[in-house]
């Protein structure tokens, strides 16, 4: 899909790749090369932690532009202890069975099959099981 | 020289809707006609025009004047995704007050394709991941002001119903039939809570405006007081710019915020002074997030406003009297000028069976990709 989104440890745990600035110490995500709060490029990459909270979110029921994967998906806004909200699919396409402030936890799930057959994957954070 | 110096000479408007026959430049010359008919000005009586799009394609604009046989003066295609038009009557206004220009024209244009708008806003990769769905963007802030501010799914189905009664009225709407909430309800799920009925119709249409230094004529003419557009600031993960990461923190003040408390500055006015208004409600929850990033109800009381009729026709400060853009359909570089035409009308008194009585001083808001949010203030 893209690189640099975010990375898998070999325990299979996976981790978002977010920006850390030097200059004014916000953190974002995707990692950039300029700071988007305070245009700085001492940008430093760094794992965000794999687990939030759930903040916002819905259910997508058609298929969006450019979108080759299945519906539903559920989708939204999960925050991080490093104090950012982040756009994301949702493992639950059901929002009857999400509430606000949920433990959620990163996942890296199939999206479609790409060009050789080959599998794409993309983040996505689902209820906390553990 | 005062913001009072710049006036609206004429308007015109092509309805909003689909129109398979017709090219945009066919329809842009229909609303650019109308509005130099009702101006008085003939070929070369404006010094300079400012076309508004986001779906035109190069110099877009131009084509609508080459149709008409009327180039030579400066062509400004002007893109501000919903707030195009706007940006188009705020470059003009700027040009006039400055003293460059006696008389210029705006115009806004658009053929949107059918389907969910595929934009060049978003990244390949987003668009891959499902992560550029508009609606769904739409739904997490409906659901952000339903969790702080009080709003409910009854709540957002009024705002349709509202502005489906008002849009019957509006000859250039494309809906035309009023909506009960059940009706709202029942209509498919797009993404929880949006309904169907709940998100406007990307369309195709045009308006014009003509705009002019004021030479304190007879007859009150309509002013423009304001014409602010402004942009996001960096931080807030649900606003128009749809960024993949925001702050924690609700401080943030939006566009709309800034550019509504830059408007009412301009024009020495506050929201309490006004008689009418026409907001983005690209869905039925934006509407309601307008009201009070301009001011209109305090924080949190945006569910209780719609709820006690306030916004109705008949109420304190009717909304969207046009049937807004859940009735016309949204052209996206139309859009802004088709509500500055709505106004023009209101404070003339010259809007028929859907007159706001009395409406002297009236507020045009979008907000849209990018982001940017425009304010325009009329008076009369
Ligand atoms: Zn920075």
């Amino acid at each position: 899909m893209r690189d640099g989104l975010f990375t898998m440890a070999t325990d299979g745990s996976a981790r978002l790749l977010g920006g850390w600035c030097g200059t004014c110490g916000e953190r974002h995500f995707p990692s950039t090369a300029s700071c988007p709060y305070c245009s700085a490029e001492d940008v430093t990459e760094a794992p965000l932690s794999p687990t939030g909270t759930l903040w916002s979110w819905t259910a997508v029921t058609a298929p969006p532009p450019g979108y080759g994967g299945e519906v539903p998906f559920g989708f939204g806004v999960v925050e991080l202890p490093e104090r950012i909200r982040v756009i994301t699919r949702i493992t639950e396409a059901d929002p009857a069975r999400l509430r606000r402030g949920q433990v959620m936890r990163l996942e890296i799930v199939p999206l479609h099959r790409g060009e050789d057959d080959r599998p794409v994957v993309t983040y996505a954070f689902g209820p906390d099981e553990r | 020289m005062s913001a009072a110096d710049v006036e609206i000479a004429g308007v015109g408007i092509h309805p909003f809707g689909r129109f398979d026959a017709k090219s945009v430049t066919e329809m842009g010359v229909a609303a650019v006609r109308a509005s130099m008919a009702e101006a008085g000005v003939g070929r070369g009586g404006f010094q300079a025009a400012f076309c508004g799009t986001a779906y035109g394609g190069v110099a877009a604009g131009h084509k609508v004047l080459d149709a008409l046989g009327m180039t030579g003066m400066p062509i400004f295609d002007v893109e501000a995704g919903c707030a195009s038009g706007a940006a188009a009557l705020i470059l003009a206004a700027d040009a006039i007050r400055a003293g460059q220009h006696d008389t210029a024209l705006v115009y806004g244009i658009e053929k949107m394709p059918r389907g969910i708008i595929r934009s060049s806003f978003f990244e390949p990769w987003r668009e891959e991941a499902g992560l550029a769905a508009t609606p769904a963007y739409f739904a997490l802030r409906a659901q952000r002001l339903m969790h702080e501010s009080g709003v409910t799914l009854d709540h957002l189905a009024q705002v349709v119903v509202k502005n489906r009664r008002h849009g019957v009225e509006n000859p250039a709407a494309m809906f035309r039939r009023a909506v009960s909430a059940e009706e709202v309800l029942a209509s498919r799920v797009v993404c929880e809570p949006l309904r169907l009925w709940m998100l406007c119709s990307p369309n195709e249409g045009a308006a014009a405006v003509v705009l002019r230094r004021s030479a304190g004529r007879s007859g009150r003419p309509v002013k423009v007081v304001a014409a602010v557009l402004r942009s996001h600031l960096p931080g807030n993960v649900l606003s128009e710019a749809t960024p993949m990461s925001g702050r924690v923190d609700d401080s943030i003040p939006p566009p709309t915020t800034l550019a509504a408390r830059a408007a009412y500055e301009t024009a020495g006015l506050g929201p309490s002074d006004l008689d009418v208004v026409e907001c983005q409600d690209t869905d039925a929850a934006r509407e309601l997030l307008s009201y009070e990033e301009l001011g209109l109800c305090p924080r949190g009381d945006a569910g209780k406003t719609v709820e006690d009729g306030a916004t109705e026709m008949d109420g304190r400060l009717p909304v969207n009297p046009s049937g807004g853009l859940l009735s016309k359909g949204e052209p996206l570089g139309a859009s802004a000028l088709g509500q500055v035409v709505e106004l023009t009308l209101q404070l003339r008194g010259d809007a028929g069976p859907r007159q706001v009585q009395g409406a002297r001083t009236g507020l045009a808001h979008t907000v849209g990709r990018g982001a940017n949010a425009s304010v325009v203030l009329l008076n009369r």
